[in-house]
């Protein structure tokens, strides 16, 4: 398993593709908020953790199609599957997600705080965004691999892929948002939130590989 | 008679693999049926038949990649029998199932390590496949040729009896077809079964046939 971790992440890296289009596309949809909103430095900072969340989620859609599909293309999803006996198919889905977030996530959420003085936001602010996302993007990660997984056989179905995942990624941007947003005003909690979506997160660390890896199963062919 | 028993055999002298009534179908189209052969260790098999005959069908259910239509698959092992193909089998597709930015030997390790490592080391696998020298190359870099017999290395770095070969020889000259057909022996030679779905001699000895097509 540590073997599979390290090739997916050599691959992420040595692609190249999958840490920059992300931290790219999150660092596009960020710098073209304030010129869209305009020149309102309060009502930038009252959105900023929200507009960080929704580039963040959209940032991690972002290529998840791909998860299985280049295993599928070049024939190795055959092999981990035939593996299930020695290594089971679930746990080896949850590896490959974990290093999909490694490679492609976790340099948004170290961007994130870069972003968040574009958007005027105050420091404890960022940290809050940045936390939230550190803990709550896993999620994302785990559920598109559900999707990745029921269209890994369709040659385009990377639009499939977000259209499948977003509606079931909206409670990870509800609590996720809303925490960021109670470390900073007052009356609005952060621990209730936040401990929500820790439970997310590790509630679809279990239900999504086991999905995945059943969705996986009955789409070889 | 028993020698599997003791762990250390890992070829598994005295497997049999007995399909029974096996029938198999593709996007509900039957392509066989009331298929019946055995093959136990040392034995080749080819199986052969035109284009569309269901070939690589047979050999993905035999792994466990599709599910029979009908029939049964059994692994027979000493007194044990089991239904589980995929753990003893390797199986070789049309795809080299490696990533085209690692390295030819990255990839290999990788299934070393993820397969369970063998008795041979990816440097020696790869030197029985005459790949030594290029080892280090992304493994993109290949001809088709060389990608195969890459593939082909990845045979030989986890012990499994049972070799599932689809077109196994597609892309090689003649003397890395020369060089294949010895490590099948080999195995042959080390209690080892192969099912080979081919439309080309292998070069092996002996080697029964089943032949598919007549049904369609």
């Amino acid at each position: 398993m540590g073997a599979l971790f390290v090739r997916e992440v050599r691959l992420g890296l040595r692609s190249g593709a999958g840490v920059l289009v992300g931290v790219l596309f999150f660092l596009a949809v960020i710098a073209v908020v304030p010129f869209g909103v305009g020149p309102d430095l309060k009502l930038l900072a009252r959105i900023g953790a929200a507009m960080l969340w929704i580039g963040a989620l959209l940032a991690t859609l972002l290529g998840l199609d791909r998860l299985f599909q280049a295993d599928r293309d070049d024939g190795s999803l055959d092999l981990l599957i035939m593996a299930s006996e020695r290594h089971l198919l679930a746990l080896t889905v949850l590896v490959k997600c974990l290093a999909h977030w490694t490679v492609s996530v976790l340099p948004l959420v170290i961007a994130s705080p870069l972003l968040g003085l574009f958007m005027n936001m105050e420091p404890a602010a960022i940290g809050a965004t940045s936390l939230t996302l550190l803990v709550g993007t896993p999620a994302i990660t785990l559920i598109g691999a559900v999707g990745a997984a029921v269209a890994v056989s369709l040659p385009r179905g990377g639009l499939l892929v977000s259209v499948i995942v977003l509606p079931l990624t909206v409670p990870v941007l509800i609590f996720g948002v809303s925490a960021s947003y109670g470390a900073v005003e007052d009356p609005a909690p952060f621990l209730a939130p936040f401990l929500i979506l820790a439970a997310i997160t590790l509630f679809f660390a279990v239900l999504g590989p086991v999905a995945a890896a059943a969705a996986l199963k009955s789409s070889a062919d | 008679m028993i020698t599997g028993q003791s762990g250390i055999d890992e070829s598994g002298q005295n497997m049999r693999l007995v399909a029974e009534k096996l029938a198999g179908e593709r996007g509900g189209e039957p392509l066989f049926s009331d298929l019946e052969f055995t093959a136990g260790a040392g034995e080749a098999l080819l199986v052969t038949g035109p284009n569309g005959a269901g070939k690589s069908t047979l050999l993905r259910i035999i792994a466990g990649l599709l599910p029979s239509a009908a029939g049964t698959l059994t692994v027979v092992e000493g007194s044990k029998a089991s239904k589980d193909v995929a753990p003893l089998a390797h199986y070789l597709g049309h795809l080299n199932a490696m990533k085209a930015v690692l390295s030819v030997e990255e990839n290999l390790q990788f299934w070393r390590s993820f397969s369970g490592a063998g008795k041979r080391s990816v440097t020696t696998a790869l030197d029985r496949v005459g790949l030594g020298d290029i080892a280090h190359l992304p493994f993109g870099y290949l001809s088709t040729g060389q990608k195969r017999r890459a593939s082909i290395a990845r045979l030989l770095i986890s012990d499994r009896p049972l070799w599932l070969l689809d077109e196994p020889t597609a892309g090689l000259d003649k003397a890395s077809e020369l060089q294949f057909a010895g490590l099948m022996q080999e195995h042959l030679g080390n209690g080892g079964i192969v099912i080979a779905a081919t439309h080309l001699p292998l070069g092996l000895e002996v080697a029964g046939e089943l032949r598919l097509g007549a049904a369609a």
